[in-house]
């Protein structure tokens, strides 16, 4: 398994224990050599000022030359994200590709903002699972599996941090 | 629950839209394609089986409406789901009034698109299963072209079944058009006779000699007009099953012929001295009552048992009227296919007449009436006016022929018997004598207690 590279994209303060939490779960549930990366700047080129957020399928095309050779990368950001046709989304990957957006916006629950504990949990599931996009993982059925579809926060509390034995020999058997 | 087996095509003409929404779909485990319009998501549609269509209402050319119209006219099981921007809301109403599952307005929500396609995949997932169950409930109800669920005919099909599998004869008794025929091809083609011939011939149609020659065949020369040796049914059915029909009605000569067919399982052609042997399997069938017959001299006692091996006795509709709504469902769909006519049922008020009729044709005057109403009737749906039954006033029980006081009067009985499932004593009180006079009458026209000899038991 290739490398991974993880880095903050974030246009606000970046809370210092983040990114090491998400690097010690992604790191964890794909047995790989992860690093932190450093961004270049951010895709502030991705805002669309009639929806007040961020197009994250242009963010990953920006992400995509700082993926580490053979392997991916994943961008983290405070902002909030969109796809065209949906209203929002945690993150975004490219199916089986090499980048993967996953933001902190949605996570944080506006009406029942989350303590910093909740919030890198939240966090780390939404990173390996937008990863486990990237490694031609899809939604998986198995109750707690991090694989699992999440519409909202409390489907993202209800799972798990990691793979489940089939997601596991699915991502081998490639 | 697996969404592998689920197709879903996005129709939509900004590409933006297609990309997003078919990649997202496919991390849920969808199989997803997309097209660019209507013209080619028709083409699609048409090409490759598809379990949800997610449209866009406004498209250059062939818009999502049109698309909804013909993918609903070729496919009514498609699940559509409309998408629609704010301004077109009311468009997407009119949608759903031609079919449309729902509508989403763009752009929507992670958590509803989730929940719609999750709620179709369960209602389809929901569909098949029913329609499994539908069908094989039928499979249950089924002995090949035979359909019913009445407990008595289920006995005959178990029986008939086990039947088949030996080369026994087979005697099948029941009034006429009760499918005594059908029955008989059922045991053929359950039979490891199968690729054999089945060859039918009706006794009662042709005069003595006529049959003779018709079953046995005869050499050039054996009468006048006989310009070439010719085979009869015995020898056409070798290997198969000879089925003959009304053999109540066989002349006494032939009822001779017929025993040592069935004895010595070889016979000689009309005016031929070389014995021909046949491997043929006999079921046959009548109308009439043999045992009596048998009785008062009409009809061989030693044929009898030897037609008699394995007696099974079709009980006339009247008695099995539950079977009416699934034999009119049988009888629709077979109608329907042959006359390339859809029909979908029978109306509640035909249905009551049809369960109120006394059917003295049996399933055979079924299948004419309905035949009848399928010709005449205007929608899909036959109607009461359509059937051209007799009302009500002038629908007295009929009991056939009219035969005479003794005949009506052991036909009574037995089904009395009939009715009561065999309990004598029941049987008595109603007919108002008492038992040893029942018993008597019993005996003397050859009744069994339970009345399963002649008429078959009921299952009311």
């Amino acid at each position: 398994m290739g490398p991974i590279g993880i880095g903050w994209i974030g246009e606000g303060a970046l809370e210092s224990s983040l990114i090491g939490h998400v690097v010690k779960h992604v790191s964890r549930a794909f047995s790989a050599e992860v690093r932190e990366v450093k961004a270049p700047g951010t895709p502030r080129h991705a805002f669309d000022p009639r929806r007040k957020q961020h197009a994250s399928g242009e963010i990953l095309r920006w992400l995509l030359p700082l993926a580490p050779e053979g392997g991916k990368v994943l961008g983290v950001t405070d902002r909030d994200l969109f796809i065209p046709i949906l209203t929002y989304v945690f993150g975004e990957a490219q199916l089986g590709g090499a980048a993967a957006v996953v933001s902190t916006a949605r996570l944080l629950d506006e009406l029942e903002p989350a303590p910093p504990r909740v919030l890198r949990e939240r966090l780390a599931k939404e990173a390996v699972h937008e990863l486990g996009h990237c490694f031609g993982l899809r939604h998986c059925p198995t109750p707690g599996c991090v694989m699992g579809r999440s519409s909202n926060v409390r489907d993202v509390d209800a799972k798990g941090p990691g793979l489940c034995p089939d997601c596991r020999a699915r991502l081998y058997g490639r | 629950m697996s969404n592998e087996r689920t197709r879903i095509l996005v129709v939509d003409d900004e590409e933006i839209v297609r990309e997003s929404l078919g990649g997202w779909l496919e991390k849920d485990g969808y199989f997803v394609a997309t097209s660019p319009d209507g013209k080619a998501a028709l083409e699609r549609l048409e090409a490759e089986p598809w379990s949800i269509l997610i449209v866009d209402l406004k498209m250059p050319g062939i818009d999502g409406m049109q698309v909804l119209e013909q993918a609903k006219k070729r496919t009514p099981d498609l699940a559509v789901v409309m998408m629609t921007a704010y301004a077109t809301v009311d468009t997407a109403v009119s949608a759903m009034k031609l079919g449309a599952y729902d509508y989403l307005v763009k752009p929507f929500d992670p958590e509803e698109l989730s929940i719609m396609m999750q709620k179709i995949v369960a209602q389809q997932a929901l569909l098949r299963e029913n329609a499994v169950l539908r069908q094989a409930l039928k499979q249950e109800y089924r002995f090949r072209d035979l359909v019913s669920k009445s407990p008595a005919m289920q006995a005959i099909f178990e029986l008939a079944r086990t039947a088949a599998r030996s080369n026994s004869t087979i005697l099948i008794l029941g009034e006429s058009g009760s499918g005594k025929e059908v029955l008989a091809r059922a045991v053929h083609q359950e039979s490891p006779r199968a690729q054999g011939p089945f060859v039918a011939v009706s006794c009662a149609a042709l005069t003595e000699s006529l049959l003779e020659s018709e079953l046995f065949g005869h050499e050039k020369g054996a009468f006048t007009g006989a310009f070439a040796r010719r085979k009869g049914k015995f020898e056409s059915a070798d290997g198969g099953t000879l089925f003959l029909d009304e053999v109540g009605d066989v002349g006494p000569k032939l009822q001779l012929d017929l025993l040592r067919v069935l004895e010595e399982r070889r016979f000689h052609r009309l005016g031929g001295n070389t014995p021909v042997e046949v491997d043929v399997r006999i079921v046959a069938a009548t109308n009439r009552d043999l045992h009596r017959a048998v009785q008062e001299g009409r009809f061989r006692e030693d044929l009898f048992y030897r037609l008699n091996v394995i007696p099974i006795a079709i009980p006339p509709l009247r008695q099995r009227r539950e079977d009416i709504p699934l034999l009119v469902d049988s009888i629709l769909e077979r109608l329907s296919a042959e006359m390339k006519k859809p029909l979908e049922g029978v109306s509640t008020e035909a249905m009551n007449a049809l369960l109120g009729h006394e059917w003295p044709g049996n399933v055979r005057e079924l299948r004419n009436v309905l035949e009848r109403g399928a010709v005449v009737c205007t929608g899909t749906i036959l109607q009461l006016v359509d059937l051209g039954l007799p009302v009500r006033a002038d629908a007295a029980p009929r009991a056939g022929p009219l035969g005479s006081l003794e005949e009506v009067e052991r036909r009574h009985v037995a089904a009395v018997l009939s009715h009561t499932g065999g309990n004598v004593s029941q049987s008595a009180r109603i007919l108002g004598i008492d038992r040893v006079t029942l018993y008597n009458k019993m005996k003397k026209w050859g009744l069994r207690r339970d009345g399963e000899e002649i008429l078959g038991k009921t299952e009311e």
